[in-house]
């Protein structure tokens, strides 16, 4: 792959956090240093090691495969390898990589002079990771809490999970996040297509900028979000999903047994309309 | 904006302050209900279930009667149901039944103080003679329901004269409104505080309507139901939940409810007590509604009856599963001429006799019966069940219901004894034995269905994963954790 001619540039030394200049290099158009290194170890041996999984399982059908976490028996200690113990080293990788995956993001932008607000983001993906596989199952006193690692049997577990609770959309946590990211969604949708239609302008006319895109939306509901706030806006909406989904299933469990319909019942006792 | 911030600080402290006191402290105790990582399993706050444990502790029972001397019935006036007993025995019982029904009110809350024991002139005495048969006959016949652990008067009335969790038909609330009564849109205790239908019980519980709604194919193909029904189905099943202290994974595995061999074995017991629960309220209350006074009855004129809680009240067994019924035998059946001596002989020599008729007589009467088992692991719920169901076939022939299966079996052995009872009821899937499998997917065709176009897909697929068998554990009681 070629390099452009001003892409020289930006290919400085430093910015390391871990292994000074030993992998600070590109292959091809991709930075590598330690965490790059760290991230194809750890994302390869969790995949060989799922594929191990599969093939000691019943099944190939990859809709079907499926890596259980141990039994709840085991409490907060380690597994046989067949009864869980894959789960649990697959669990270890899949944290290693997506760990090593941001702190790759934030030696490039510290090569680059950046703010780190994309590690910052991808953390929250990581945050709800880890408190489904670590965070809750520690507070439920067992690794067989965590989901497993199968198509239809992560789904399986969702079921489940929001069963145990009786009816999960009664859950507060839960009907934020649902709503972050449904308005995620929207907002990518206004500010995809508002960009599009700037850029495709009708015959004859040339391309729009910045101040069509804010007369359209002052137009259209009276107010202009900006061309930087749009994506402050779209930042905020998809680190609270993250978050508030983080929230809504930590709760249920570690903070919560019953079903979320009761929980409401704070509401029904205040005093001054019951 | 440092007012700003700090108006947000204090705002977003009392919003988790508020969040978190609504709150349980972690850990909970999970009891896992089926394969690893599935997530079946039950979950217990720790401090509510000491709440709990301690609130469900039978009382110690009486000491036994001596044995031997005259009958009741030859020694006092009027006894219908009791007679065979010895008068040692009987008034241990009256005693018991006191301190379990009216400790505070004494014997003379179902007797007449002047009018001698005798007396029927108490409407209580009438209904608590209707009680004792209703224990009896449930103990004896719905052990598929109660199992060996049995029912007493206190496994409902808790030293109460009326049972403190009863049902009425519920008209809803009164307020007025722009909108037709919907039964449903209020957060009912009934429902665990779901805007569900707030009386899931009058359709149920009292009437015999479908309580499956859920369609058995993959593409909607003539299941007519709608989402409506649906609601009342799931009204009464968080009845359930909430009557029990369970959750919906104690019995299904969500990834398909209706699906009787990825349920678990808890689930023919609630079948079974479902029907029971409805037998009660049609044979046993409802027939005391002459006798009954208004303040034993709802706004609508009918008498308080039965419903999960009335029993549960928050177990998943009864007095988590104490054996009260054990000291009592007088209580385990009607009483045989000859008294508890004869029964006992007869039981000595049932031994090695065949079964006991009553329990498959009762099922035999059911318009339909469940998958006896869920899974094959279940060697001792398989075995009792298969005893059950033995001297009469029909309930064998009527749950062997596997939609999913049904081409792999059209080829298999000949008709069971009862297809046509097995035609008719569609919906009962079970993975029981595949005679009888092969029967229902013979009498099928048979039934003269209209021919389906395009073919049904059934749900799950045969190739859609099924989970190894799993290591079930059943909850222990939780005292003996």
């Amino acid at each position: 792959m070629a390099m452009l001619s001003f892409e020289r540039k930006y290919r400085v030394r430093g910015g390391t956090l871990l292994g000074g200049d030993l992998f600070d290099f590109w292959v091809g158009p991709f930075y590598v240093g330690f965490f790059g290194v760290s991230t194809i170890f750890f994302a390869t041996l969790g995949t060989l090691l799922i594929i191990w999984g599969a093939a000691m399982g019943p099944t190939w059908d990859p809709w079907a495969i499926n890596i259980a976490p141990p039994d709840l028996s085991y409490g907060l200690n380690m597994a046989p390898l067949t009864e869980g113990g894959l789960w649990q080293f697959i669990t270890i990788c899949a944290i290693g990589a997506f760990v090593s995956w941001a702190l790759r993001q934030v030696e490039i932008a510290r090569k680059l002079g950046m703010g780190l607000h994309v590690p910052f983001a991808f953390g929250f993906a990581i945050l709800a990771y880890v408190t489904l596989v670590v965070i809750r199952p520690i507070l439920m006193g067992g690794w067989g809490h965590g989901f497993p690692y199968g198509i239809f049997s992560h789904l399986d577990w969702v079921s489940n999970v929001g069963y145990q609770y009786l009816h999960f959309h009664y859950n507060p946590a839960h009907m934020l996040a649902i709503t972050f990211f449904f308005t995620n969604a929207l907002a990518l949708a206004l500010h995809g297509s508002l960009i599009l239609s700037m850029t495709n302008p009708q015959k004859g006319e040339p391309v729009k900028t910045g101040e069509h895109e804010n007369t359209f939306f002052r137009d259209f509901i009276g107010y202009s979000i900006g061309a930087l706030g749009i994506h402050r806006l779209g930042l905020f909406l998809a680190i609270n999903a993250a978050f508030w989904s983080a929230v809504c299933i930590v709760l249920s469990g570690p903070f919560w047994t019953r079903g979320w319909p009761e929980w409401w019942n704070w509401w029904l006792e205040l005093p001054f309309w019951s | 904006m440092k007012t700003l911030n700090r108006n947000t600080v204090i705002l977003a402290a009392i919003g988790a302050t508020a969040i978190l006191s609504g709150c349980e402290a972690p850990p909970p105790e999970s009891i896992q209900n089926g394969y690893r990582g599935l997530q079946m399993q039950t979950n217990y706050n720790p401090r509510l279930l000491e709440e709990s444990l301690e609130a469900n502790v039978p009382p110690e029972p009486i000491p036994a009667a001596a044995e031997g001397g005259p009958l009741a019935k030859d020694t006092y006036k009027n006894v219908q149901v009791l007679g065979d007993l010895t008068v040692n025995e009987f008034n241990r019982l009256m005693v018991a039944l006191t301190n379990w029904v009216s400790p505070e009110e004494g014997c003379y809350y179902c007797h007449v103080s002047d009018g001698g024991f005798e007396d029927d002139g108490i409407y209580t005495k009438i209904a608590s003679r209707k009680m004792l048969q209703m224990t009896q006959d449930t103990n004896a016949n719905w052990k598929d329901h109660v199992a060996d652990t049995g029912i007493t008067c206190y496994t409902c009335h808790r030293g109460n004269p009326v049972p403190e969790y009863v049902w009425t038909t519920d008209p809803g609330p009164g307020q007025p409104t722009a909108l037709a009564p919907t039964g449903q849109n209020i957060a009912s205790a009934t429902v665990a505080y779901a805007s569900l239908p707030y009386d899931p019980f009058t359709p149920f519980l009292l009437e015999s309507n479908d309580i499956r709604v859920i369609g058995d194919t993959v593409l909607p193909q003539g299941n007519r139901r709608s989402i409506k029904q649906a609601e009342w189905t799931y009204g009464l099943m968080m009845h359930i939940s909430d009557a029990l202290g369970v959750n919906c994974t104690y019995c299904h595995n969500s990834r398909s409810f209706y699906s009787w061999d990825q349920s678990t074995p808890q689930r023919t017991t609630a079948w079974y007590a479902i029907r029971h629960v409805r037998e009660l309220n049609n044979d046993w209350v409802v027939p005391l509604t002459e006798i009954l006074p208004e303040s034993r009855k709802g706004p609508l004129g009918d008498v308080y009856k039965v419903y999960c809680t009335t029993c549960h009240q928050g177990a998943y067994k009864p007095l988590y599963g104490a054996p009260m019924v054990k000291d009592y035998p007088s209580l385990q059946g009607p009483i045989p001429e000859g008294g508890l001596a004869a029964k006992k002989a007869a039981e000595a020599d049932a031994v090695a006799d065949a079964e006991e008729a009553p329990p498959a007589q009762a099922k035999a009467e059911m318009p339909e019966a469940p998958a006896p088992e869920a899974t094959a692991d279940e060697a001792a719920a398989a075995d009792e069940q298969a005893k059950a169901a033995e001297p009469e076939p029909a309930p064998e022939a009527a749950p062997a219901e596997e939609p999913a299966a049904a081409d792999e079996q059209v080829k298999a052995e000949e008709p069971a004894p009862a297809p046509e009872a097995a035609a008719e009821e569609a919906a009962e899937p079970a993975t029981a034995d595949a005679s009888a499998e092969a029967a229902e997917a013979e009498a099928k065709p048979a039934a003269e269905q209209p021919q389906q176009y395009p073919p049904r897909l059934q749900y799950p697929p045969p190739s859609m994963m099924r989970y190894p068998p799993a290591p079930l554990q059943y909850p222990p009681a939780p005292q003996s954790r």
